[in-house]
């Protein structure tokens, strides 16, 4: 008898901590997480900006000031680095896109069982780190190198032509990086198009180009929206590649502000610069969400 | 950022999680009224960087230990490949007479980056780990002196320092007494370039302009050598140097990156793509040349000082604030003084060494080495104005512009935006 | 998911294996094969100049074929450091933001809380800042409390870009489940805790185990946002980009294969498993 009273009474009190409990879980849950990323991540924005705001140098500590031509003359003093970082996320977006799209849209289509052999092969890359992958083409793209060397050995190119050091290996280098962040979303939004439509653009006798440009490629922006986001922002605050395959006048902001926190430890210009890319690049995703036509930037995203 | 590098294939949920939220307006000012709110947070500041100076009595507190972190440049000791490994003799016989075991590291590759990553470790009292480096003169030394940051010498621990040091190593302008610092080597920036490639004789800082070597040429990113060398080429002593000077020099370097000329600008990493023939020409380090030809079989690199004058540096031994093993540190110190030790080092690195006693050992070496090669080049060594500076070279050695606390900022803002472009 | 093909799909792979083949057909297979190779090359490099038997400083050109780096993988004291630091730094970071990023994202798709609104946009927000912000601003907050950096704030910095990754790959998950399983649970008399083991862990395990593979491996190849908050620790990557001034030993390669094959094994297991799963 007392047995069953005492399973009741636990079972009664297991219930009352179950409603107690239940209503509370997901705070439960959220509470680490959440604290974790206030501290880490939206505490050391507001310090970010706190210390773009203040003045002083390295050797005699940096105090609050809320000076803000800080931000007026880092910008006018980088702000070709500013530009030339803006414009090599563009065309390597660009790129990518161009690069992406038919690859994308084959393995999708026509991949068949092997699709996921396929996207196996495009993150193969991620299993070397990203600094070797960088080093790498420093490496294939020497001026004496396999691929240039023997050129050179042809006389198809003179024997001071370079790419190394140059726009050119930079802009190639963070394609490379890339890419990979464009063709997934891709392939993700043409995979889940009802192929149906194609069928039925043929019936109504699109030709295949038509039927590409005005059912599918529609269909896919959600996904080059994706793709977008996911390349042009870490291109443009990007800094490996123009320091390992870059060389003069081919510094981007990101070398800038590496430069001005590790090397001169001039804070406030360094943190002033990284706040304003944030913003550019904030501002540069909903203005570009605006042009897509879409209300809200997520409801663009969702795929 | 790297975003959604995703390692787990054929799960785009990653990608789908990570945009399918939608968010109204509302939780956006929500957001932002959290951003504000703990603005009042941000009160604070950065605290200055100045240390304590050492206490007086500091090394009557410090017992002798069996270990050295050592901070160095690249090529810059005597080295050796015995069974496939690097070794470097001279440390060897170090921890044979003494017992202390060195971790030699190459990490130092300039002085912006170098004092830029231990500045502010040493800031927030922290050890850096090293216990001796060799930091060059000019504005960072000065700097570094300024702050604390480095301890000053127990003099009593180093005979040899002042039984065989040169004259020009005792009491040197930028560090008065040798209170901080011994010097380890010093040096010439001038003109290297690489011969396969380079078919007429470089004799001038104008070679550095020649449009035949378009993208080929090298120049050092650094407010110290770069800005120096520029003004010794356009005939400006640079301890003489004024603020017109130094725009005229800018601007010469200026027009050379901006026609195409320089490829890149380097730290001491111009000697890789020197070697792979990326360069064809550029500034560089006496004593580099000679050690990578020493270290490449097959590498025939020169040096030149040009004729319009190179710039003479000094590198420094000194002992960072924290250190966890100062004693050894100084015993380092006397032991690299000792003429035995110095003629090691300077057969193999071809700097000019602070210990004129050198050169009997070198030429001992000369005597004794069997193979005829190695004779020569041990004469040549112990004859050379690159290890042995010679009253018509120093008339062609310039030191580098001494700046007051308020040039700096002027100064680098003048040169920075040369190679930081 | 995408393995599984729809019929409309495989009906339009029939129509396209129609006999007759233009050389048109060919154009975009072979160009997607042309890109996977680019996208593989400097892979290929790599592991290439593991092998080679190079003297002096530069792994410049090959010359000859040899197992020595192999041999001596462990021979540059400061190398071997690093990738210990990287490897257990990664392993900690696994751990801890599997467990918080995961009870995270099955709070965000699974419960209603207030708050939940802001907190996803945090959550989207900080894998939309660039990551050398991210690193910037954590500086910034280190200066300014003046906290030295080192090992632990590798730690801190790791776990915090991670746990959104392991959120949003678990809040997936979670959406696409069916909650009535775990009522079921409930009703029949199991603790939540019970429930929670035996019905809810193991739906959403498959979104744990992407999660802890991608925090592992964003961990142990990050670069940006260690190299602001490192102070005078070295990581792997870190290493590697110091090194590479003045040439990269061959030891590198060599870890860089090694890293590669593991990762690729790995890969491949999760495959397999999960064919075998459906199967």
């Amino acid at each position: 008898m007392s047995r069953v009273h005492a399973d009741d009474a636990s079972r009664l009190a297991a219930g009352g901590f179950r409603r107690r409990f239940g209503r509370l879980t997901g705070y439960w849950l959220a509470l680490p997480g959440g604290l974790w990323l206030a501290i880490f991540f939206v505490v050391p924005m507001i310090y970010l900006l706190s210390l773009s705001l203040m003045t002083g140098d390295f050797i005699h500590g940096f105090t609050q000031t809320f000076h803000f031509a800080t931000y007026g003359h880092t910008i006018s003093l980088y702000h070709d680095q500013f530009i030339r970082s803006i414009m090599y996320a563009v065309i390597v977006t660009v790129l990518t896109i161009v690069l992406a799209y038919p690859m994308a849209y084959w393995i999708a289509m026509r991949g068949g069982r092997n699709k996921s052999s396929y996207l196996l092969i495009i993150l193969l890359p991620f299993f070397v780190s990203f600094v070797i992958r960088t080093l790498q083409w420093q490496f294939i793209l020497a001026d004496n190198g396999f691929v240039l060397g023997t050129l050179k050995n042809l006389h198809l190119v003179g024997s001071g032509f370079h790419l190394l050091a140059t726009p050119v290996a930079v802009i190639c280098g963070l394609t490379y990086n890339y890419l990979p962040f464009m063709v997934l979303p891709l392939y993700v939004s043409i995979e889940r198009l009802d192929s149906r439509l194609m069928e039925a653009a043929n019936d109504l006798y699109a030709s295949k180009f038509q039927a590409l440009l005005r059912v599918v490629f529609p269909l896919t922006v959600p996904g080059i929206f994706a793709g977008v986001l996911m390349t042009f922002v870490p291109v443009a605050s990007d800094f490996v590649n123009a320091q390992l395959l870059g060389g003069a006048k081919t510094t981007m902001i990101g070398n800038v502000i590496y430069t001005l926190y590790l090397t001169n430890n001039d804070y406030a210009g360094a943190s002033a610069l990284s706040f304003t890319l944030m913003g550019v690049l904030l501002i540069g995703i909903f203005v570009y969400a605006r042009a897509l036509g879409t209300k809200d930037v997520m409801e663009a995203a969702a795929l | 950022m790297t975003p959604a590098d995703p390692p787990y294939p054929r799960d785009p949920s990653i990608l789908r999680g990570s945009m399918q939220r939608r968010y109204s307006r509302r939780d956006m000012l929500r957001a932002a009224g959290l951003l504000a709110g703990t603005g009042l947070l941000a009160g604070c500041g950065v605290a200055g960087a100045r240390a304590k100076a050492a206490p007086s009595d500091y090394w009557s507190h410090q017992k002798p230990t069996k270990y050295l972190d050592w901070a160095q440049w690249p090529l810059y000791i005597d080295t050796a490949t015995v069974k496939g490994k690097t070794v470097h003799p001279s440390l060897q016989e170090f921890t044979k007479e003494t017992g202390i075991q060195v971790n030699y590291q190459e990490v130092i590759q300039d002085m912006d980056s170098f004092v830029g990553s231990i500045r502010p470790v040493l800031a927030s009292h922290q050890s850096t780990g090293y216990d001796l480096m060799v930091l060059t003169n000019g504005i960072y030394l000065t700097q570094m002196t300024e702050l604390n940051y480095v301890i000053p010498l127990d003099h009593a621990m180093i005979p040899n320092f002042f039984r065989y040091a040169d004259a020009t190593a005792k009491n040197p302008t930028f560090d008065p007494g040798n209170k901080f610092t011994v010097p380890w080597q010093s040096g010439m920036t001038g003109i290297a370039y690489n011969p396969k490639y380079v078919k007429r004789p470089i004799t001038s800082f104008d070679d550095l302009f020649d449009p035949a070597f378009k993208g080929k040429v090298g120049m050092m990113a650094d407010n110290q050598d770069l800005p120096n060398l520029a003004l010794v080429g356009i005939g400006v002593d640079p301890a003489k140097s004024t603020e017109a000077d130094w725009r005229r020099a800018a601007k010469r370097l200026t027009q050379q990156r901006d026609e195409g000329l320089v490829r890149a600008y380097y730290q001491q990493d111009y000697i890789a793509p020197l070697s792979k023939g990326d360069l064809w020409i550029t500034m560089a380090w006496s004593g580099d040349i000679f050690q990578a030809n020493a270290s490449t079989p097959g590498l025939d690199l020169k040096f030149v000082v040009p004729e319009q004058g190179a710039v003479v540096w000094t590198d420094n031994l000194c002992i960072p604030l924290y250190s966890q093993n100062p004693v050894s540190a100084m015993k380092l110190m006397n032991f690299v003084y000792d003429p035995k030790i110095a003629a090691m080092i300077a057969e193999y690195v071809n700097y000019f060494t602070p210990v004129p006693g050198a050169k009997k050992y070198i030429l001992d070496d000369a005597k004794a080495a069997t193979a005829k090669a190695d004779r020569t080049s041990l004469e040549q060594i112990a004859d050379s104005p690159l290890v042995f500076p010679t009253k018509a070279m120093e008339s062609k050695l310039y030191r580098y512009a001494t700046l007051t606390p308020e040039e700096v900022p002027v100064w680098n803002l003048i040169f920075e935006p040369v190679y930081e472009s | 998911m995408t393995t599984t093909m729809s019929k409309a799909n495989s009906a339009a792979d029939e129509r396209y294996r129609r006999p007759k083949r233009r050389w048109t057909y060919y154009i975009l297979p072979v160009y997607t094969w042309a890109v996977l190779l680019y996208l593989c090359l400097p892979i290929f490099v790599m592991i290439l100049f593991g092998f080679n038997n190079t003297k002096g400083r530069y792994n410049i050109s090959f010359q000859g074929f040899t197992l020595k780096w192999y041999r001596e993988l462990f021979s540059i004291g400061g190398l071997t450091d690093a990738l210990v630091n990287s490897i257990t730094i990664a392993i900690i970071v696994t751990i801890v933001s599997v467990a918080i990023g995961g009870a995270l994202g099955l709070a965000l798709g699974r419960y209603r809380f207030r708050g939940k609104g802001p907190l996803s946009l945090v959550v989207f927000a900080q894998i939309a800042t660039p990551e050398l912000v991210l690193g910037t601003s954590l500086l910034s907050l280190f200066l300014t409390l003046n906290i030295p950096r080192g090992y632990v704030t590798i730690l801190l910095a790791h776990i915090m870009f991670c746990i959104p990754f392991v959120a949003v790959t678990v809040q997936a998950r979670v959406a696409g489940l069916d909650s009535s399983l775990k009522e079921a649970a409930l009703d029949l008399g199991a603790t939540p805790m019970v429930a929670f083991r035996k019905v809810t862990l193991p739906m959403i395990m498959p979104g744990i185990m992407a999660g802890a593979l991608l925090s592992f491996a964003l961990s142990i190849d990050d670069f940006v946002t260690t190299s602001f908050n490192a102070g005078q620790t070295v990581t792997f990557p870190l290493w590697v980009y110091g090194a590479s001034r003045l040439g990269i030993p061959a030891q590198v390669n060599v870890m860089g294969t090694l890293i590669f094959v593991f990762g690729l094994a790995l890969a491949a297991y999760s495959v397999i498993a999960g064919r075998r799963k459906k199967a």
